[in-house]
Parts: C-alpha cells; sequence; structure tokens
C-alpha cells in the first residue's frame, strides 16, 4: 500500500436544461428578483480601443438553431489586460467587464455582445496569441458546457503565427473559429454543434 | 510580461478528466443526439484566457438572493412547500476552499412546475416562489440558501420520464476554465437511478458526488430540513520548476 493522494474529483457536469434562464437570466424570462441580468452590459463607462459588435447562432446537426442556450464570453481587454483578480500584468480597463452572457433571442436564438476588440493575451510559452474571445456555451442536450474561441478573421497575421491556430491538424477547419466582418461593421460568429462545419471546440 | 511575482507562479489548471466527465453524446437522452459535436475536442493547456474570471462581489447581492422562498414571495406571504436550507463549500481538487465564487441556482416549484413560458407540466405556478436565487461563498468556500424542496416532473424523452428532485447550479471560481453547470439530486430518491439525464453519469460515484445528505445538523428546529451540496472545481497546480522560466 502507498499513501493516499488526497484529491478531490471536480463535480460531474449536467446539462444546463431547458431553463437555464430561470436561473442566469431571470430577467429575461421575466421574473424580476435582482437588478439587470449579469453580463448584459460588457461596458460600465467610456472604453479604451475599437467598440466592435459581435452577433451569432447556435445551430445543432440539422441546422436548427438553439433557442434555449445561454452564451458567455470572456476576453481582455484593448490592451491584452483581464478584469480578474487573477490579472497580475496590470490594471485592465476600469469601465470594461470584459464578460459578457446572452441568452440568445427568444425567436431567432441570435446572441448579441457589444464589446471591444482584445488586445493580445500571451500562451503559456510567453508567446503572443492572436486576438480572441473565450466562448463557452450551455444548453439543454449539452451534457457539459463547450469551450470554443472566436478569432477574428482580418487580423490574418496575428493568426497564422497563433501558437492554437497554428498546430491545428486540420487548418480546413480553422475558419470555423472566425468571426468574419459584415458590411454593415459587425462581426458574425455561428456555432455548429455538427455537421460539415462543425465548430472546433475546445479541451481547456 | 511584466516580471513574475509570487501570483504569477501557480500552474495552469489540472485538465479534465473526461473519464470520469459525461460524454456528450448520450442517446437515452435524446437531445444530446443532434447537439453533440462529434470530432475531437482539441486539447490545449490553460492560458491566461482562461485561468482569469470576472469578479463578483458581495455588494452585488441583495437580501434575499439567497432565500426562495421570500425572495419572490408577496410582504407576509411566502412559497408552498416542504422548507430546506442548502449549504456546502465550493472546493477545488486541491480540498482548498473557493472563496469569492459566485453560485447561481434555479428549481422547479414543490408541485415540480417551472415559471417558465414554455414550461408544459401542468402543475400550479406558487404566485409566491420565482424559482432562482444566489449566493457568494465567503472565505472558506462556503455558502448556503433557503428554499422549498422542488417537485419531481415529467419531461419529452421516454413516454414517461420524470426527472428527481433537483435544484440547478451554476458556478464561477477564479478561472473560466473552472465554469461549471451541474444539478444537485436529494438523498433517497428512487427518481435518481431510473432517469436518463442522471444515466449520462458514468459510475455509481459520480452520482453520488451529486447527491446531497440529509443534514440534521444543519436544519432549523420547526422551520427548515437541511441538505449538504459541496461543489469541486478544477484546481491549478502548484509548481516549483515553473517558477524558473519566466511567463510559464
Ligand atoms: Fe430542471
Amino acid at each position: 500500500m502507498v499513501q493516499k493522494l488526497e484529491y478531490l474529483r471536480e463535480s460531474p457536469s449536467q446539462t444546463a436544461g431547458p431553463y437555464v434562464h430561470i436561473g442566469c437570466t431571470p430577467n429575461f424570462t421575466g421574473i424580476e428578483i435582482y437588478g439587470n441580468d449579469l453580463g448584459v452590459s460588457m461596458k460600465t463607462g467610456t472604453v479604451k480601443g475599437q467598440e466592435i459588435t459581435i452577433r451569432g447562432i447556435v445551430f445543432d446537426g440539422t441546422g436548427t438553431p438553439l433557442r434555449d442556450a445561454m452564451i458567455e464570453i470572456w476576453q481582455a481587454d484593448a490592451a491584452g489586460l483581464f478584469a480578474s483578480q487573477n490579472e497580475t500584468r496590470g490594471t485592465s480597463d476600469p469601465n470594461f467587464t470584459g464578460w459578457g452572457r446572452s441568452p440568445g433571442d427568444m425567436n431567432t436564438g441570435e446572441f448579441c455582445f457589444e464589446t471591444v476588440k482584445p488586445g493580445a493575451v500571451p500562451f503559456v510559452d510567453g508567446r503572443m496569441q492572436a486576438p480572441h474571445i473565450t466562448m463557452w456555451i450551455v444548453a439543454r442536450g449539452l451534457n457539459m458546457g463547450l469551450h470554443t474561441r472566436i478569432y477574428f478573421e482580418d487580423e490574418a497575421d496575428a493568426n497564422s503565427a497563433d501558437p492554437i491556430l497554428s498546430r491545428i491538424e486540420h487548418q480546413n477547419r480553422i475558419s470555423t473559429l472566425l468571426a468574419k466582418k459584415q458590411s454593415d461593421g459587425t462581426y458574425r460568429f455561428d456555432v455548429h454543434l455538427q455537421g460539415p462545419h462543425e465548430t472546433i471546440f475546445f479541451d481547456i | 510580461m511584466s516580471p513574475t511575482n509570487p501570483q504569477n507562479r501557480r500552474g495552469g489548471f489540472v485538465p479534465r478528466d473526461r473519464d470520469w466527465q459525461p460524454d456528450a453524446l448520450t442517446p437515452a437522452y435524446k437531445t444530446s443526439v443532434k447537439r453533440s459535436p462529434q470530432a475531437a475536442l482539441l486539447s490545449f493547456p490553460t492560458s491566461l484566457s482562461e485561468e482569469t474570471s470576472p469578479v463578483f462581489g458581495h455588494s452585488m447581492l441583495g437580501a434575499l438572493d439567497n432565500d426562495l422562498t421570500l425572495n419572490y414571495a408577496r410582504p407576509g406571504e411566502s412559497a408552498i412547500g416542504p422548507r430546506i436550507i442548502v449549504h456546502g463549500r465550493v472546493l477545488d481538487e486541491m480540498g482548498r476552499g473557493v472563496p469569492g465564487a459566485l453560485i447561481e441556482f434555479w428549481q422547479a416549484n414543490a408541485g415540480g412546475r417551472y415559471r417558465h413560458k414554455k414550461e408544459s407540466y401542468l402543475a400550479p405556478l406558487d404566485p409566491n416562489f420565482g424559482g432562482c436565487g444566489r449566493a457568494i461563498t465567503s472565505e472558506d468556500g462556503s455558502y448556503e440558501f433557503r428554499t422549498v424542496q422542488p417537485g419531481p416532473y415529467p419531461w419529452p424523452n421516454g413516454m414517461n420520464d420524470w426527472r428527481p428532485a433537483h435544484i440547478h447550479f451554476s458556478v464561477f471560481g477564479h478561472g473560466f476554465a473552472q465554469r461549471l453547470i451541474t444539478q444537485m439530486y436529494f438523498e433517497g430518491d428512487p427518481l435518481i437511478q431510473r432517469c436518463p439525464i442522471v444515466g449520462v453519469l458514468k459510475s455509481q460515484e459520480a452520482v453520488d458526488a451529486l447527491t446531497a445528505p440529509l443534514d440534521m445538523h444543519r436544519t432549523t428546529p420547526m422551520d427548515s430540513l437541511a441538505y449538504k451540496f459541496d461543489i469541486v472545481l478544477r484546481g491549478r497546480r502548484q509548481t516549483y520548476f515553473e517558477n524558473r522560466k519566466e511567463g510559464m
């Protein structure tokens, strides 16, 4: 016998179910107990950097939009700093939370984030990563939240040097991680859970 | 990067144990069939993007945020159902308490009915019950809230599937890598073993990890029963050798 490793196991995940909005965006469902739903706005005042809008829809394997998902994004500010207690490199933009949460549109399922273009953030080996946003998706039918990343199609040079994007074996799938600029200036980032355009999801 | 300081010397998050966590495709839970990614997940060590997380302060909480018996009730009234206290700690895999964690919870009322326009179960709404609450863990990672015991409810999956009584939990730790949503079940509920959503868990040990025991020590006599529910989030490695290398 040897000594025991006294580690605990992460709590098993369970689906957020069809009523995640009751718990996480109650005002959206008409339950008014708190003030505004958390994550509705990522800006608390005038923010630094380029302000952008990101819209998208999460599709299932039949091409049907999910209308019961909850999408969260987390990102650095325009200078590459996070509004987090674990940020030790400097102080982030005080008017930018870096975190957004969207229940999606009641009818179309489209999510929308009004945010800023993130600055670059270092990878574990010190190399700079291309500007990106961390996305987390939960919904009925997902046994565990899905992590992915939003990169930007118009950051070609940074993307080609990115330590993660450059190591992806199936380079033809990288486009699933790129937000595409629309004629109206907003970015489009649709997510496909299955199918020929299945988004790359991360075990991170 | 700026010079490393002691805060920066922690390693990344311990990878998720995918043999322990449920798979994406679990056909007995039918909705997973067309919503489960089919390609392999892309594995990478966590970087600052996942080792940081938004901060939620106690100041954002209202006085009744952690009391579902009262937070939607008309003055002088309260929700119908067996009153319970749910308490526990948020810990990391190393057993350390996680202070300042935001926990959001939601549930059906005592009759098994959610306050939601897409809800189709005919059990009645309780005019004094909204069904959501939230708390932030204290210095040792502990939290508690008061609510009514939720009822079981039928759901469209098989012809006669019922969810055991449960409370949904959403948890923020200190890193976005820890983000977790799960459900708490109640000791002794015979529906636990019959539920296709519980059935996605891979072992009895995993089911036990989500099943809260009755805790008579934390009851309020003549008022509320109590259940204990600890939640474990991924832990960060503490590494000695990584200290030598800047930016790791
Ligand atoms: Fe439920």
